[in-house]
């Protein structure tokens, strides 16, 4: 499933921040958006997500293909690990719960903690529980914003072998970061796509 | 030339800037006219005196309660449907409107109940409807200010005002159906049908269309204040912006 | 949507989880109004379905500020959106979970409590009936107003504010059906319109309460 994105503007607080982003994921790739903070990547990532709505442009080929991972994990403290995986992998309706949270715990290295509550988790424990979970939602295209922050070199080492893994399994992954993932994706810059003001009219419809 | 056309900011404020000196007027005139007809020319009533002229306030204040929630009801649907700023604006500006229409029709209420029923206050399905109403309104503006973006406040407190509406008229049975439900029939309620004699009707009348005119001059006057907040605000955002 | 469910009621049954905080208030409710009026025990029975109505009322209310806003605080309710549920089914089960976490444990603390506050025989299972059919409306009213004030910082006492007036009709139909019970008289007409309100909210509601959610997590 291709994700096209055309000609996209996003707003922020009712402003808009970024204009005419246009791109193509196809499967097998991964995608890398570059810029400054503030530039609108986490907006546009939510947009895309279908979290906002879009201000201007068309997005397709998302509908129930996307797994998204914020700055925030979802997770609940007082379940344990496996708690936690386990009640994403049924809201995503997988039949397979069992073998689906033993190979993400497996793949990100949390099999030692799967029966300790997440709050007693590490930061870095815990944003590697939160990349688990997109293991287990079986979405193809995963969008990420920021997924290495509170990593450590190895676990950030971890985290790119396993998109890696999914990107040959016919996956594709839309990335937000600053951290050099060693991976083979395109870049986008997204400095190119600010928004510029819209030229001072009178008094319109939306005061903008 | 369609009515929509006043959904642009520009457009409304412009004719609304024409149309409000003629309406502060002619609210001005027909109030003081109705009420002074009302206080000077008009018989005291055999049994209840001249407390009986409270009604020239408290009977349009009423009525423009009631009116002012259902105009806020209509302003959140067109904005649901057809997402005018400056209606969602009207709506916002209609509300503190209807809750000072509210606190009159209610004090005035308790001023007159007081030497008639020898109360200020029953819990009559007509005072309690009114309370309730009170409350929604307070509601409803409490959740305007608590939100910071104004789009957002806008889609929220429409959906309250649908929801709510539904629920004040279920409120409005369900409160007639309590007070029944206690007193059987030892009811404090006028039924102003039958009480109000025809020397008091036409100034009453002048009165509700003086109301109605002060309202409809302070919900425009109102909009136009909020339009220009909201525009300041997108030119502080766009300059920032910029910077 | 079992998933989340069953979630929701294992985070309550965890410590933290609040699951015994309403039934406590609603205890203390009715041990504190024999203290306020006095312990005559005709007075008492005479307003004890009222006071057992506006005490599982205020209990319901206490716990609903955490009911969307821990989910959305740790950015749960954003990862659930995306998910294939749609909103209206994750608030339809977010209400299911807070009656059961609530409304339960006050519909079968309420007979208990109904010895403490001298209430008249007749009225045991009317009042056990009005909350069975009141709450489940207490709870997705609730949602909605939740949903209201997911995004704000101090939303708890807004809440308070946008949901006590809409909870009027189901409280006077509600206690209506206890008073009249305990007195002895027909209990039909209220009875039918709480459960219309009842049902008529269970259904229309959590269109409402998705609607107002799904501009919150914008």
């Amino acid at each position: 499933m291709t994700l096209t994105v055309t000609d996209l503007s996003v707003t922020r607080g009712g402003l808009p921040v970024l204009s005419g982003v246009s791109f193509a994921l196809v499967p097998g790739e991964a995608l890398v958006l570059r810029g400054p903070n503030g530039i609108g990547k986490t907006t546009l990532l939510r947009t895309v997500a279908g979290l906002q709505p879009p201000y201007m442009g068309s997005i397709s080929g998302h509908e129930d293909q996307i797994a998204y991972a914020g700055h925030l994990d979802g997770i609940k403290p007082t379940l344990t690990v496996a708690e936690n995986l386990t009640f994403w992998a049924r809201v995503f309706g997988r039949s397979d719960v069992k073998y689906a949270i033993s190979d993400a715990m497996s793949d990100f290295d949390l099999e030692g903690l799967a029966d300790r509550p997440a709050g007693n988790l590490s930061a870095g424990q815990k944003r590697r529980l939160g990349l688990a979970r997109l293991m287990v939602t079986k979405r193809p295209i995963w969008v990420m914003d920021e997924p290495t922050v509170s990593l450590d070199s190895a676990s950030v080492q971890r985290f790119s072998e396993v998109v890696r893994t999914h990107l040959e399994h016919g996956g594709s992954a839309l990335i937000a970061t600053h951290t050099d993932l060693g991976l083979e994706g395109t870049l986008l810059d997204l400095g190119v796509y600010r928004a510029e003001p819209t030229a001072m009219d009178d008094f319109d419809g939306a005061f903008l | 030339m369609s009515l929509w056309e006043y959904a642009n900011p520009k457009k409304f404020l412009t004719t609304s800037e024409r149309v409000l000196p003629v309406l502060w007027i002619a609210a001005a005139a027909s109030i003081v006219v109705g009420l002074i007809w009302g206080f000077f020319f008009t018989p005291d009533d055999y049994r209840q005196g001249s407390t009986v002229k409270i009604i020239f306030i408290h009977v349009p204040a009423a009525l423009m309660a009631i009116n002012a929630w259902f105009m806020m009801l209509v302003a959140s649907l067109i904005w649901i449907i057809r997402r005018h700023h400056v209606s969602a604006l009207a709506a916002k500006a209609a509300a503190p409107v209807g809750v000072v229409m509210t606190l009159i029709a209610l004090i005035t209420g308790a001023l007159w109940g007081q030497p008639m029923w020898g109360t200020w206050w029953a819990w009559d399905p007509r005072l309690t409807s009114f309370l309730v109403l009170f409350l929604f309104y307070l509601g409803y503006i409490a959740l305007w200010e608590a939100i910071d973006d104004p789009d957002t406040a806008a889609d929220l407190t429409s959906i309250l005002c649908l929801v709510g509406s539904v629920f004040a008229v279920l409120s409005r049975y369900a409160v007639l159906f309590w007070n029944q439900g206690l007193h059987q029939g030892a009811s404090l309620s006028l039924d102003k049908e039958e009480n109000v004699a025809d020397v008091f009707s036409n100034p009453l009348y002048v009165c509700m269309i003086g109301f109605a005119l002060l309202f409809l001059a302070l919900v425009l006057y109102r909009t136009g204040t909020e339009i220009r907040a909201r525009r300041i605000k997108a030119l502080i955002a766009r300059e920032r912006l910029e910077s | 949507m079992i998933a989340l469910l069953s979630r929701d009621l294992q985070l309550a049954l965890r410590a933290g989880g609040g699951f015994g905080l309403g039934l406590a208030f609603f205890l203390i409710v009715a041990v504190l109004v024999p203290f306020a009026v006095g312990p005559q025990s005709e007075l008492l029975g005479r307003i004890a379905p009222g006071v057992l109505w506006i005490g599982a009322l205020l209990a319901c209310l206490l716990s609903l500020d955490r009911l969307l806003a821990l989910d959305w605080e740790d950015g749960s309710l954003d990862l659930l959106a995306t998910a294939p549920l749609p909103l209206e089914a994750i608030v339809t089960m977010k209400s299911v979970a807070h009656w059961i976490t609530t409304g339960v444990p006050l519909i079968l603390a309420a007979p208990i409590l109904g010895v403490l506050l001298q209430l008249p025989a007749a009225g045991y299972l009317w009042l056990v009936v009005s909350l069975l059919l009141g709450t489940p409306a207490l709870s997705v009213i609730g949602t909605f107003g939740a949903a209201l004030t997911v995004g704000l910082k101090r939303g708890g006492l807004l809440l308070s504010l946008l949901v006590l007036p809409l909870y009027v009709p189901t409280l006077i139909f509600g206690a209506e059906v206890a008073r009249r019970g305990a007195a002895g008289l027909a209990v039909e007409t209220p009875l039918l319109m709480l459960a219309g309100i009842s049902a008529a909210s269970l259904a229309c509601l959590p269109f409402a309460s998705a609607a107002v959610l799904r501009i919150n997590l914008r």
